[in-house]
């Protein structure tokens, strides 16, 4: 056998891509300067009174740039990467470079005056990322912060993996209890347990120093023992599960989730509730929208209109400040009158799917995108309308939506721990309904669909019939999150029915994986949960006007690094990485069995 | 032979795309246990019959009779359900589901609990299909994607199966091998309708065939008169054998 090709040695770097991080790091740390990002999120504290979620949008800059800047891919057939000093001194080099270049951003705002165009660069910004303490010393520390920094981002890929999932755990753990603070908080508080909370929380908000220690001990802690990445762990072991232990998995987390959906709600606070009554609307038009761009592969970008006709129809349906000529019905869950409001909202949902779906269906990619765009559009613009103001009120919409009712339990926003409730229950449907189908002949329907419609016909598959029905379904689930967010507003006015909603549920798929339920729900948890949706606040509400940047920066990372998601469905992940290895593990058996014949 | 009621019978047909004229009253029948191919250079419309036939595309006059019923403008799910099947053009799998859900997807129509057993079948023929169950079609080699793209039509246990160039970008060691499994199938009892470009190949199998010239039938006879006829040899099988 030859030797193997080596690489460059270890002492020999690629200052290039230093270079380029390093300016990345610095230009990236700029920007978020100069967007306002720091000075907003200063306010909310991460670990009490030294780290705030300001500071850390501009720290993990040079240690993330500086991992990139010294990474090398382990390459089969190659001699693997040697790991050392080089990778300090490439992530110091980059950590350094964007700190020259951040301090120059300083210098520089600091001398001129830039507020005419960037109204967020203004003495308070300087004073802030100076430590109040001048340009010179502040830019020394901040050479000194990225530098260091960028070489622990380097020291990552020396540490042995242990360590550093130690570490990395460590730092993630501390940063999550900050993050779930307010329900926490609640938590302890309805099992009057304040010491604990009052030890790990700080009174301004954020971690307290000793409680960040302990937490970050713990989770170091308990990583040292486990072997490998639990989350990637676990997920390539839900994948692999043959049928039987599968459904006993299945059955176990549906338990757990039931569980865990009745008792939260019950321990948590308003704030916490309402948050999670938000997470549960969004998922419930997510997995919908699933059906249709997951499952069946049509691009929808005006689904919001379906969420629309169930919050209008509702409206329509109970309000007294509806025009005088429709019903005043309750939507009491336990009485005849409930369901027939439901029946109409899911009958009018079902035919406005099929009035948009059948022109649209013989549209492909594309075109289907763009012209659904359009009826999207153009379902708020007529709600809006003067012309159809009297039945629905134009810009005024409709209000005094009444309180929906269950048994002697009124169901309103006043109360979100009522419309969680709600939203569970519909969202438990949701997922019952998606997953039956993805197992069925229609399922195996969609798949082909999506895959060559042509054949698919050729193969007997009932194209327009499978595609409107992918459509309607997903009209029908979207309607009844519509249903639920009148309930809970108590109004509904077109301005909540923005392409955006359309674009952040389409996100929520995305981002979660492409016809997978467990990704559409950690997708919602994790946009919905943390960020928030287009007019709700998340977990890190300070994060509110710069939202949609991380969405869109979000959405980019992922289409380039992860694009099968989150959470992929097996058979995304088979779709996008698994072609290679497949074949390599074709073609590594087919050598196999050669030699073995040769003998 | 003609007391029996052909498997499929054009009678007539004529197709268009949009305003062209593609079919040109073209009749033919197909008798059970046949092996008809249909023979024609490119874009002489050999591709648009079997579409015709699966009411992929509707003609414009003239009827497509199934058993001897009349077919023409019903849905394609109701001529698969009749029992015609297709192996399309280049195979055309899909490619990103695995082998196994190509073959489920050709059963597509079935509601019956024997699509199990259908599949054994499968794997009878073409062993090295079930060591690729869970292998992505679109990684399968050309040979092993045309035995899947067989597979698959075979699923919904067709009377009638169509097969589009079935030598199309295949080696021709694997070319022989195809055409002797299409020899196996009609063997075994299966009427076959096969386009074809390799004239003396396909005719070296069939029983009868077609010639199709810019959407006409010009010649219709058993496969030894074809395989002998002076003008099919000069338009389509070359000078050489
Ligand atoms: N969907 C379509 N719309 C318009 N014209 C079409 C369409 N499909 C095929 N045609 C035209 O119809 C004619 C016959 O096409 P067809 O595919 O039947 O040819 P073919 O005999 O199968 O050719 P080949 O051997 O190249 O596959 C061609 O001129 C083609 O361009
Ligand atoms: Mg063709």
């Amino acid at each position: 056998m030859n030797q193997m090709p080596t690489r460059r040695s270890a002492t020999d770097l690629d200052w290039d891509r230093v270079r380029r991080w390093g300016i990345y790091a610095g230009l990236t740390m700029a920007f978020l300067s100069s967007i306002g990002m720091v000075e907003s999120l200063d306010k909310r504290l991460i670990v009490d009174p030294i780290l705030s979620l300001g500071f850390l949008a501009l720290l993990w800059v040079p240690v993330a740039f500086g991992y990139a800047a010294t990474y090398e891919e382990a390459k089969e057939g190659m001699a693997a990467p040697e790991k050392g000093e080089r990778d300090l001194i490439g992530g110091l080099a980059a950590g350094l470079i964007g700190g020259l270049f951040f301090v120059a951003f300083i210098a520089i705002a600091d001398a001129v005056d830039l507020r005419g165009v960037f109204p967020r660069i203004g003495p308070a910004l300087i004073d802030l990322l100076t430590f109040g303490r001048g340009t010179a010393v502040g830019g020394l520390l901040w050479l000194m912060i990225s530098g260091l920094l960028g070489m622990f981002g380097g020291l990552l890929h020396v540490l042995p993996v242990r360590v550093r999932r130690a570490v990395t755990n460590a730092l993630t753990a501390v940063f999550l209890v900050a993050l779930v603070e307010i329900a926490v908080v609640d938590i302890f508080e309805s099992l009057r347990l304040t010491v604990i909370s009052d030890w790990i929380y700080a009174k301004n908000g954020g971690v307290t120093i000793a409680g960040a220690i302990v937490v970050g001990a713990l989770a170091a802690l308990s990583s040292v023992r486990s072997e490998g990445d639990a989350v990637v762990r676990f997920r390539t072991r839900y994948a692999t599960m043959e049928g039987d232990e599968r459904k006993r998995f299945n059955l176990i987390a549906g338990a757990v989730g039931l569980v865990l959906a009745v008792v939260l709600p019950m321990v948590l606070g308003g704030l916490t509730n309402e948050l999670l009554a938000n997470v549960g609307l969004f998922l419930l038009m997510a997995l919908g929208l699933n059906l249709v761009v997951g499952y069946a592969g049509l691009l929808d970008l005006g689904y919001v209109a379906f969420f629309a006709v169930g919050a209008y129809t509702t409206a329509i349906l109970t309000s007294p400040l509806s025009p005088k000529w429709t019903p005043m019905l309750t939507l009491d869950f336990f009485s005849i009158e409930g369901w027939v409001v439901m029946v109409v909202v899911v009958a009018v949902a079902a035919l406005s799917g099929l009035v948009v779906g059948t022109p649209v269906i013989r549209l492909r990619g594309d075109y289907l995108a763009i012209v659904t765009l359009g009826f999207g559009e153009i379902v708020r613009i007529l709600f809006l309308s003067d012309w159809l103001a009297p039945a629905f009120g134009g810009a005024q919409g409709i209000r005094n939506i009444p309180a929906a009712v269950a048994g002697p339990a009124e169901i309103n926003g006043t109360k979100p721990q009522t419309i969680f409730y709600l939203v569970v229950i519909f969202v438990g449907i949701a997922v019952y309904v998606a997953w039956r189908l993805y197992h069925s002949r229609i399922g195996r329907a969609w798949a082909a669909l999506r895959e060559d419609e042509d054949v698919a016909e050729a193969m007997g598959v009932e194209t327009t019939k499978m595609k409107l029905l992918a459509f309607i379904t997903g009209a029908i689930l979207a309607s009844f999150g519509g249903m639920i967010f009148a309930v809970k507003v108590g109004s509904v006015f077109p301005s909540s029915f923005k392409l955006i909603v359309s674009i952040i549920v389409l996100v929520i798929v995305i981002v979660g994986g492409m016809g997978s339920i467990p990704g559409v729900v950690v997708g919602s948890l994790v946009l919905i949960g943390i960020l928030g949706g287009p007019t709700q606040p998340g977990l890190l509400a300070e994060f509110g006007e710069f939202k949609l940047l991380i969405y869109g920066a979000l959405l980019v990372f992922m289409m380039l690094r992860r694009p099968e998601g989150l959470w992929p469905s097996v058979q995304r992940q088979r779709e996008l990485h698994q072609e290679e290895i497949l074949q390599d593990a074709w073609l590594k058996a087919e050598a196999a069995a050669d030699s073995a014949g040769e003998r | 032979m003609s007391d029996r009621v052909p498997v499929l019978e054009f009678r007539n047909v004529h197709t268009h795309y949009g305003p062209v004229h593609i079919l040109k009253d073209v009749s033919m029948q197909i008798f059970p246990g046949e092996l008809v191919c249909l023979l024609g250079g490119n874009a002489s419309g050999k591709t648009t019959t079997l579409k015709t036939i699966l009411g992929m595309v509707v003609p414009s006059s003239g009827d497509v009779l199934v058993d001897g019923e009349v077919m023409t403008g019903r849905p394609t799910a109701d001529v698969v359900m009749r029992g015609i099947s297709m192996v399309p053009e280049n195979r055309r799998l899909f490619k990103r589901m695995t082998v196994k859900e190509n073959l489920e997807i050709g059963a597509y129509l079935r509601d019956d609990d024997d699509v199990e057993e259908d599949m054994e079948k499968v794997f009878d023929m073409f062993p090295r299909v079930k060591e690729r169950l869970g292998q992505k079609a679109g990684t399968l080699s050309g040979g092993e994607q045309q035995m899947v793209a067989v597979g698959r039509a075979l699923m919904s246990r067709p009377k009638l199966l169509l097969m589009d160039e079935p030598s199309m970008g295949l080696a021709p060691i694997l070319v022989q091998q195809n055409f002797d499994i299409i020899e196996q199938i009609n063997d075994a009892g299966m009427t076959v309708f096969m386009v074809e470009q390799n004239a003396n190949m396909a005719l070296s199998i069939a029983d009868r065939g077609y010639v199709l010239q810019t959407g006409q039938i010009v010649l219709e006879d058993t496969a030894e008169n074809l395989l002998a006829n002076e003008d099919l040899r000069r338009a389509y099988l070359g000078q050489a054998d």
